[in-house]
Formats: C-alpha cells, sequence, structure tokens
C-alpha cells in the first residue's frame, strides 16, 4: 500500500519531470510529438475528473436538501438549473447554432449564461471603488504616498486630466514605465526563483506534502 | 525555395539588402548559424510552405537593383531535426547550477537546522485565524486559486492547505475547501484527510470539506461569495493563482469581516489582494510558506539556496547594466560576449 501511496507518484513525479525539463532543450520532432501526446492525457484525465466534480456537487446539494440547511431552496434551484441544461442541451445536441440559427442551447447560454457572468463581472467596477476608498484613506505615510500616486495616473490617464494638468501624462508614463515596471519585475523574479525551487523540490522528492500525509511517513 | 530542383520556385522572403544581417542579440555568440555580416532568414514550417525532416530542399536567390536583377546557383539542402537547442545552453546550465546551489543548501541545513528565517506576518496570522474561528465558532474558508494541478502556485496553495489543515483538525474547527478543479479537490481531500490523520484527529475529518463547484469564473465567485455571506466564515484565505475574481472574493469577505489571508504569485491581481486582505503573501512567499510552516531543516535550507540564487541574479543585473552602458559609451558590442551568457534565446 505504500507503494502505491508514496514510492510509485514519487517515481513517477521524478522520471516525468526530469524527462519534459529536458524535453524542453530538445527541439527533436520526437520531443514534441511527446509533449502533444501528454497534453492529450491530461485533457483525457480531465474528462474523467469531471464525473468526480459532478459527484461531489450531487451529494453536497443532495446533503443540503436532506438536513434541510439554511440556504437549502438555491439546492434545488441549482438542480432544477442543471437538469434543464442537460435536457436542453441532448436535445441540441450540443450545438449552440445549427446553419446560422441558433439553438435552444444556445439561446440558454446567450441569454442566461452571458448576462448572468457580465453581471458579476460588472460589480468588478463597485468594488474597486469601495475597496480604493479603504486603500487610499491615508492614515498612513504609505497609504499617502499609494494616494498621491494613484490621483497622477488617474489625472494621467483621463482626457480632462491631461487637459487641465498636461504634465500628468509624463509623471505617469514614469511611474508606469519605471517605479511599476522595477517593482513587478522585482516580484516576477522572486516568483520564478521560488517556481523553479517549489519545482525541483517536487521532482526530487523533497516536497511530498501535496501527495498527503505530511512529509514524515 | 523548391521542393525540386525542377519544380516551381516559391518566394519565401524578400529584404532590403541593407537589413537582416547576423548581429550581436539576435543569436548567442555559440550558436550562430553565420558569420558576423552575412544576411539570414528564418524560415519557419506553414501550411502554404511545409519543411518536412529528411526531404531534400533548392534554394536560389535573386538580387535585384532597379531592373537588373541577377540569379545565384541552386543550392540543396536537407531538413534534418535537432537533438538540443544549443541557443539554450546558457539556461540549462544555470538551471543545473541553481539545482546544485539548492541541494548544498538543503545539505548544509542539514548539518546546521538552526537556519534564520526572517519574519512572514501572513504566516504568523494563520494560527490567530483559526484560533478567531474556532472562538467565533465559525468554519474557516480555503480557496486554491483558479488554476490547476499543472501549475505550480496551485500544488504551493495545496502544500499550506495541509499544514493548516492539521491546525484545523488539532482546534476542532469546521474547514470548507470549493474548488474550480475536479483534481485538484481530489488532490486537496487526500491531503485534508491525512492532515486529520497525522493532526490524532480522523473521527473529525468531513469528506464533504472539499466540493466541487464549477469551472467557470464568474459562477464559482458567485457561488464562493454567497458561501462567505450566509456561512459568514471567520476566516478566509485565498492562496494560488487568480484573475479577475480576486476582488470579487476579496471584497466580500472584508464586508462580512472576516480576517483574510492571501497568498498569489500573479501580480496583477496583488493590488486588490494587499487593499482587501489584512495579510498578503507576494508572490515567492506564497513557495516558502511551507518552509516556514513546518520549519523542516531540509525545507528551510532551499529557501538559503533561493537566496543566492537571487543574490547571483541581482550580481548579473548590476554587472550588465554597467558592462551594456559601457558598451554604448564606447560604441562596442565586445561585452556582448558576457551578456549572451544572461539572455534569453528561443
Amino acid at each position: 500500500m505504500i507503494f502505491l501511496k508514496r514510492q510509485l507518484p514519487l517515481a513517477v513525479t521524478f522520471v516525468m519531470g526530469v524527462a519534459f525539463a529536458i524535453q524542453y532543450y530538445i527541439p527533436h520532432p520526437v520531443s514534441e510529438e511527446a509533449i502533444t501526446n501528454v497534453s492529450k492525457w491530461m485533457q483525457i484525465i480531465s474528462g474523467f475528473a469531471l464525473a468526480l466534480g459532478l459527484a461531489s456537487i450531487f451529494h453536497v446539494h443532495a446533503v443540503k436538501i436532506k438536513r434541510q440547511v439554511p440556504g437549502w431552496g438555491y439546492s434545488i434551484v441549482l438542480y432544477a438549473a442543471m437538469l434543464a441544461t442537460i435536457i436542453v442541451g441532448f436535445w441540441s445536441k450540443g450545438e449552440t447554432r445549427v446553419n446560422g440559427a441558433q439553438t435552444a442551447l444556445g439561446w440558454l447560454y446567450d441569454y442566461s449564461m452571458v448576462p448572468l457572468q457580465g453581471t458579476m463581472f460588472s460589480i468588478l467596477a463597485f468594488f474597486i471603488a469601495s475597496a480604493a476608498y479603504r486603500a487610499f484613506r491615508a492614515r498612513s505615510r504609505e497609504a499617502s504616498v499609494l494616494l498621491v500616486a494613484a490621483v497622477l495616473v488617474m489625472m494621467g490617464r483621463v482626457p480632462l486630466g491631461q487637459f487641465l494638468l498636461p504634465w500628468t501624462w509624463d509623471v505617469t508614463q514614469w511611474l508606469l514605465n519605471v517605479v511599476n515596471s522595477a517593482v513587478r519585475r522585482a516580484i516576477l523574479i522572486g516568483v520564478s526563483m521560488g517556481q523553479v525551487a517549489l519545482s525541483l523540490k517536487i521532482i526530487l522528492g523533497i516536497e511530498r506534502a501535496y501527495l498527503g500525509g505530511g512529509r514524515d511517513q | 525555395m523548391a521542393e525540386g530542383a525542377a519544380a516551381p520556385f516559391k518566394k519565401v522572403a524578400e529584404f532590403p539588402s541593407n537589413t537582416r544581417y547576423v548581429k550581436p542579440g539576435d543569436f548567442p555568440w555559440w550558436a550562430q548559424p553565420a558569420a558576423k555580416g552575412d544576411h539570414y532568414v528564418k524560415l519557419v514550417s506553414s501550411q502554404a510552405f511545409p519543411i518536412e525532416n529528411g526531404k531534400p530542399y533548392f534554394v536560389k536567390l535573386r538580387v535585384r537593383e532597379g531592373v537588373q536583377e541577377v540569379w545565384s546557383e541552386v543550392a540543396e539542402a536537407t531538413a534534418a531535426p535537432n537533438i538540443f537547442n544549443t541557443a539554450q545552453a546558457n539556461n540549462l546550465v544555470f538551471v543545473v547550477a541553481f539545482t546544485g546551489v539548492l541541494l548544498a543548501s538543503i545539505a548544509a541545513a542539514r548539518r546546521n537546522p538552526h537556519v534564520h528565517l526572517r519574519r512572514i506576518a501572513g504566516l504568523d496570522a494563520v494560527e490567530e485565524a483559526i484560533g478567531r474561528s474556532t472562538e467565533m465558532g465559525r468554519p474557516i474558508l480555503y480557496l486554491t486559486g483558479s488554476g490547476g494541478m499543472d501549475e505550480v502556485s496551485t500544488i504551493a496553495a495545496t502544500v499550506i492547505l495541509g499544514e493548516v489543515a492539521k491546525k484545523v483538525a488539532h482546534y476542532d474547527t469546521s474547514l470548507k475547501v470549493p474548488h474550480r478543479d475536479p483534481i485538484v479537490m481530489a488532490v486537496c481531500q487526500e491531503i485534508v484527510k491525512e492532515s486529520y490523520v497525522a493532526a490524532g484527529r480522523p473521527d473529525a475529518y468531513k469528506d464533504d470539506s472539499n466540493f466541487f463547484i464549477t469551472s467557470d469564473q464568474f459562477s464559482y465567485t458567485a457561488a464562493v461569495d454567497g458561501i462567505m455571506l450566509r456561512e459568514k466564515p471567520a476566516a478566509n484565505f485565498f492562496m494560488g493563482s487568480y484573475f479577475a475574481e480576486s476582488l470579487l472574493l476579496t471584497e466580500t469577505g472584508a464586508s462580512t469581516g472576516a480576517i483574510q489571508i492571501a497568498g498569489t504569485d500573479s501580480d496583477h491581481q496583488l493590488p486588490f489582494f494587499v487593499t482587501t486582505c489584512d495579510y498578503t503573501l507576494i508572490g515567492e512567499e506564497l513557495y516558502a510558506a511551507s518552509a516556514y510552516l513546518s520549519r523542516e531543516p531540509v525545507l528551510v535550507g532551499t529557501l538559503r539556496g533561493q537566496d543566492i540564487g537571487k543574490a547571483l541574479i541581482m550580481g548579473a543585473l548590476i554587472l550588465g547594466t554597467c558592462l551594456a552602458t559601457l558598451g554604448v559609451l564606447l560604441g562596442t558590442d565586445g561585452f556582448s560576449y558576457l551578456l549572451d551568457l544572461f539572455k534569453d534565446f528561443k
């Protein structure tokens, strides 16, 4: 059992990790085909994993309805929406358009999913405003610097600001291209080093907590 | 270019005679295809002109000036795949060197396990957040981000989840981990279960603490926002990679009064996390979290290795900036031999 839970996954991780790290440097067709095949395998595994996800949804919401936990009515709405989409999907043979004409599935997508997604995304504008208000209250020196920089960049980015204070354009460009870029690059260098280090730890079997059970087993 | 000596020739490139020279920066000095000052054209296999391995191709050159033109002789070449991309040899050398530095750091940490770690406030607050949830009798919400298990940030998020789950099991608090990816969910189920076993509380483990919602970005966000508003978790953890949903999640969490700890390598989302969360692990701190929380010498040793790597990069940046500036001032490309060592060639 320990072999299947520990040693085999670690061996597979090591072999595949080293093989595909080397693959990056080999432009040979065999190497290209190998990475294409692995990508296909990952898609196949994802397809099977979707069944796990569906089972999880059914189980979690069935329990909610059975126990009538607060908000269990939403679980019924979820079941109904899921069932309706599946029926409509089969009826439309999985196509959103046939010969240029919209199918029922296409209608469902365009007139329910897209507006709902758009609604969620549009809330972002209000959340940015409320988050900005909280961040820009000049309570500390750092928040004051943030406030001044944000006002300058806003003025430099909107036509009215550029008309009233033309110099803000140059300041904005300097802030974005010099200060912001330098900080972003510093973060990205750190992230890259961290990613390489974690990848090496995983390939070499030093980090194995992702297999479950901590590192001491 | 033609597929046979007698086949019709197709024009694959046309350029002025004073352009497309082999010049410093286009190729590394150790993998230059021709001498400096020669012209070159890169041909990519396409549907219009597919290049197949082992097949001979015929090339001829036409030089034109005004109405006069002259054709070169036909040259023949056979396409052959390369075993190694020599232009990336410097990349390979650095990867091998960095691996060596990491292994040496791990060996050093094994000999001397007392390695100093700077304080990371976000990770120190993990215990406080779990304790607060326990006192308030509310659940802990842990998100692993939008990526799949093929993303390093998601792996880091699952590793931290293991450490958090151990503490959660110890305090006997409720843990909720909604997922966007079924594979990540399956991995996290195993991690959480093993963490409860490691904490000596296998009886407290609930199989449905990890559950799948949907892989759709905004549907997932709406569902998680709903969980935050209905169940009012006392602590929210946002680890892994995020996109536009980051602010929608954290702002909702902030409105419920939860203590929020984020950790991401998505640099474009960092401002949102910093603004709305109590603590934010910035970039590499996400990857250091596992070592920081566990304090295992081997893992802590890799952090020392990372720091050495960063110091070398900083040295290379300073040296490269000085040499590149000096090269411009002196009007020489002699420094390109050294600068090429640090460039990324494809």
